[in-house]
């Protein structure tokens, strides 16, 4: 009996989900491996899931340990944009587009304007903000549905910033100039946190900071009275306008704040100076949208995705070490697409896992009538 | 050994956490009209659907013509002769009555239609049943009684003996209702088994044979409603006596609290308005109650009186205000009370726990949000566990239930704790025994007279006409969007209500 109390718990329920799914992707990935080449198949496998332990030193590890980190930051703030969003009953699918005008903004006012790393934060968080209130302005106003609008931005967005930012790029390639040599004011502080990391300059306040914002987002979403409107308009926005709830505002604020997630994961990132931003990229970049994955896979709970967004750039960088002379190099990024796909099925897995143990509850029921009848 | 049309045999079906039928046998005589009795939740609907194919029983078996059969779905059903007319009627509303009767068995030549064959016999059946249909009007023409009219030819046009009416009176006039017991004496007389569910005791008299009675999933008994009253029925479906009238004093009405003058709201249906040119008050210390059939302007009246629709017309005033265009909020605070109509819709956020639900509407408030927007959890318990015991709102968990694991009548006492707590000038109460058991009635028309006894305004909306008699001080009967009569519930009969609602009587405009 107390075990099935234990498993009707909604936390360990999506605890179990996500674990399944993970497992379920694995195990579907080294399936695709073996079809394309059986031979390396258990290795690859292997290195995706060993990531940074590839290396057979301590400080290597630790050194790509701290690279994972860095790329987990983004990812974890994309994954809070999305699952707020959800909250309130809105799909920000545009935390694509909201990320690539943080990227914009921050690198802009770094490189042009030679702003302290804060103000392009700041910056970043602006952007985001703007451009995710624009889509939920245009839903009130007129009632354009988020996704559409929110598909579009994220195309304006990226040859916006591709336009932008071209004022700012090295003369020979496509890539903005790196920071460090041009304005290293604002490159985020690390705090001696690199230290840790066999002295690892990318590894900095960013990292604390996501996860900082991740428990702010979970107890603004469970402790005030904006999460309970949020919230209450996302379960049922009749429900939320026959209490006097300001619907409009409401679905402006949400998508203000997760746009503001969003943009501030470009900043997290890019003030790292762990990548320069690619003026002639023509697609979007993909952290928005493996938010999305994250988020779900992370049950949308804010600390439940710390742990996912970990897990799919655990997987990602992992994948980089996969034999090249075997799998073409894209393969990597082809299990890991279909890992991260099989994790959205964490919600299916959930409804299922109810199912049957209702299923078996009744069964029981049944049986304990049967036996007080005889 | 008697000769039954139909003989469900010890069904038992269950649902997580509850049986809705436990060891139930009806047995259908062939020729006669068996009434099914049992209040909101007693397991009739479940029942009928085991019988319709709906839901497979765990144990008890069907016998149709005394032989065993195994009813999988409504197509084998149908197959067997069994039809039924749903309480929400199943037609195309852009269809004509015609084309809605053959819809799913529609004779062809060759490629074709054949209507003309359907329609000789279509007239043939309405003739001999005297069901008065007009086959070439559009559904959404024609009224609610001519619909049902429509449905039981569907099930004639398709052969079938064994009649099934799930609450058939429930949207109409008294003048409909009385028409509908003469055909389904007729039916009954050409030899056709009826089977007649409804909690309506006076119908059951005047039309049943029998009567089955179900009280919580339970078989209570079969009896002939010649050899009972009333009283014996009613006590075998609530299982003790029960109070027919509400007890209370002659209102002593006082100021006014509600004054609308000329209200209109567009209607999202049709180009006319919903609701046309509407004046009435409401003073402390009455309830006025607005009767009149579902569907004609009722919803948006009180959408347009408690902020949920703007008005196109006309002005609202509560306590000598006017709050025309205020929002919800604002009309709220101003001492506004509204139990909605549709309590899943917009009255409880339904997976919220009910602590969280009960303070909907206060939750802003100082005593439970901080100056810097944090909820007060400690005060939230406090005040959610004093209105779960003062109202005795039952659940399993008590304020950390999940709302939506209530059942109906302990949600609809959620949402009336939390509207008469929050101490209201005026009390807007939509149906708020809709779906309830009369335990469940009694205690909230109970709560109704002592609001106003404490000098609130209470506006009721209610289509049940015992209701409406018993509980109202002033009736104002609504047809189409308009207020086309006003009565003292102690002058005016049920019958008299009845022609002001179908719109047959209207008072001259002054």
């Amino acid at each position: 009996m107390k075990k099935n109390n234990l498993l009707k718990n909604s936390g360990v329920q999506s605890l179990i989900a996500s674990l399944i799914c993970i497992i379920i992707g694995l195990f579907v990935g080294y399936i695709a491996l073996l079809i394309i080449n059986a031979e390396g198949a258990g290795k690859a496998i292997v290195t995706l899931i060993k990531n940074f332990l590839y290396y057979p030193s301590k400080p290597a590890q630790l050194k790509y340990l701290g690279n994972t980190l860095v790329k987990t930051a983004p990812l974890l703030m994309c994954a809070l944009s999305v699952l707020f969003a959800n909250k309130a009953g809105l799909f920000n699918i545009g935390a694509a587009g909201q990320y690539v005008v943080g990227a914009g903004a921050c690198l802009y006012l770094a490189l042009a304007l030679k702003m302290p790393w804060w103000v392009c934060l700041l910056g970043a968080i602006v952007a985001g903000a703007l451009l995710g209130a624009l889509s939920g302005l245009l839903k009130t106003a007129f009632n354009v549905n988020e996704v559409i609008s929110c598909i579009m931005f994220n195309w304006i967005s990226l040859y916006c910033v591709n336009m932008l930012l071209a004022n700012v790029k090295e003369s020979t390639s496509p890539y903005t100039l790196p920071l460090k040599a041009n304005n290293a004011s604002a490159l985020l502080p690390d705090l001696g946190l690199g230290a840790f990391f066999t002295k690892n300059n990318y590894v900095t306040i960013a990292i604390p900071l996501a996860v900082i914002t991740a428990v702010a987002i979970w107890v603004l979403l469970e402790k005030t009275k904006l999460g309970y409107e949020l919230k209450a308009t996302g379960n049922n926005k009749n429900a939320a306008k026959y209490a006097g709830m300001k619907e409009n505002r409401n679905i402006i604020l949400t998508m203000a704040i997760a746009g503001a997630l969003a943009g501030m994961a470009a900043a997290l990132l890019y003030l790292t100076g762990y990548e320069q931003w690619s003026t002639s990229q023509s697609s979007v970049p993909g952290m928005g949208f493996n938010g999305i994955a994250a988020a779900f896979l992370g049950g949308l709970n804010p600390i439940g995705a710390i742990f996912s967004s970990y897990f799919i750039q655990h997987i990602t960088a992992g994948g980089a070490y996969v034999d090249k002379t075997m799998y073409c190099a894209q393969v990597s990024d082809f299990i890991c697409a279909l890992i991260i796909y099989l994790c959205g099925f964490v919600l299916f897995m959930k409804t299922a896992m109810n199912r049957s143990i209702t299923k078996r509850e009744e069964k029981a029921a049944a049986k304990n009538k049967e036996g007080g009848n005889a | 050994m008697e000769n039954y049309a139909v003989e469900m045999l010890h069904i038992t079906k269950r649902f997580p956490g509850i049986i809705a039928n436990d060891d139930i046998t009806i047995q259908l005589r062939k020729g006669e009209i068996h009434a099914l009795l049992g209040e909101n939740g007693a397991g009739k609907s479940t029942l009928m659907s085991v019988l319709f194919g709906l839901y497979q029983p765990e144990e008890g078996e069907i016998h149709v013509e005394g032989k065993k059969v195994d009813i999988r779905n409504p197509n084998d059903a149908n197959d067997l002769g069994i039809g039924m007319v749903h309480q929400h009627f199943k037609l195309v509303e852009c269809f004509s009555v015609l084309d809605n009767i053959i819809l799913g068995v529609e004779p062809v030549k060759g490629a074709f239609l054949d209507k003309d064959q359907a329609r000789g016999k279509v007239e043939e059946l309405s003739k001999r049943y005297g069901l008065q249909v007009d086959l070439d009007a559009k559904i959404e023409d024609i009224t609610v009684g001519m619909q049902q009219r429509t449905e039981i030819l569907k099930m004639l046009y398709r052969d079938n003996d064994i009649l099934i009416f799930d609450e058939p009176t429930a949207v109409l006039t008294p003048q409909e209702i009385s028409e509908l017991m003469q055909i389904m004496h007729n039916l009954a007389a050409e030899g056709k088994s009826i089977l007649f569910i409804s909690h309506k005791l006076a119908e059951i008299m005047e039309v049943a044979d029998r009567c089955s009675v179900l009280r919580k999933g339970k078989y209570i008994g079969t009896v002939e409603t010649k050899d009972v009253t009333p009283a014996d029925l009613s006590r075998m479906m609530v299982g003790r006596d029960v109070k027919a009238k509400v007890d209370k004093e002659d209102a002593k009405p006082t100021e006014v609290v509600l004054d609308v003058k000329g209200m209109s709201v567009a209607s999202k249906r049709h180009k006319k308005n919903a609701v046309n040119n509407v004046s009435f008050q409401v003073r402390r210390g009455e309830i006025v109650c607005i009767a009149g059939i579902d569907g004609n302007g009722q919803t948006e009246l009180v959408y347009g009186l408690s902020g949920l629709e703007p008005l196109s017309a006309g002005t609202i005033s509560m306590c000598g205000k006017d709050i025309t265009k205020l929002p919800i909020r604002k009309r709220s605070i101003m001492g506004m009370s509204h139990i909605p109509e549709d309590r899943h819709k917009h009255g409880l956020v339904l997976d919220y726990s009910l602590e969280d639900n009960i303070v909907l509407q206060r939750y802003f408030e100082p005593e439970f949000t901080s100056p810097l927007g944090f909820l007060k959890r400690k005060n939230i318990r406090a005040y959610a566990e004093r209105l779960i015991e003062q109202f005795d709102v039952r659940s399993g968990q008590g304020p950390i239930t999940i709302t939506r694991a209530m059942s109906g009548g302990n949600q609809q006492k959620a949402i009336i704790a939390r509207e008469i707590d929050k101490k209201p000038e005026l009390l807007i109460a939509v149906q708020p025994t809709r779906g309830l058991d009369v335990g469940a009635i009694e205690y909230i028309h109970k709560q109704l007279v002592e609001q106003r006894d404490a000098g609130k305004g209470v506006l009721l909306v209610s289509l049940e006409l015992d209701e409406v008699m018993n509980v109202s001080d002033r009736i104002l009967v609504i047809f189409e969007g308009e207020i086309v009569g006003e009565f003292d519930p102690k002058k005016v009969t049920v019958e008299e209500l009845g022609l002001y609602m179908a719109g047959a009587k209207r008072e001259g405009k002054a």
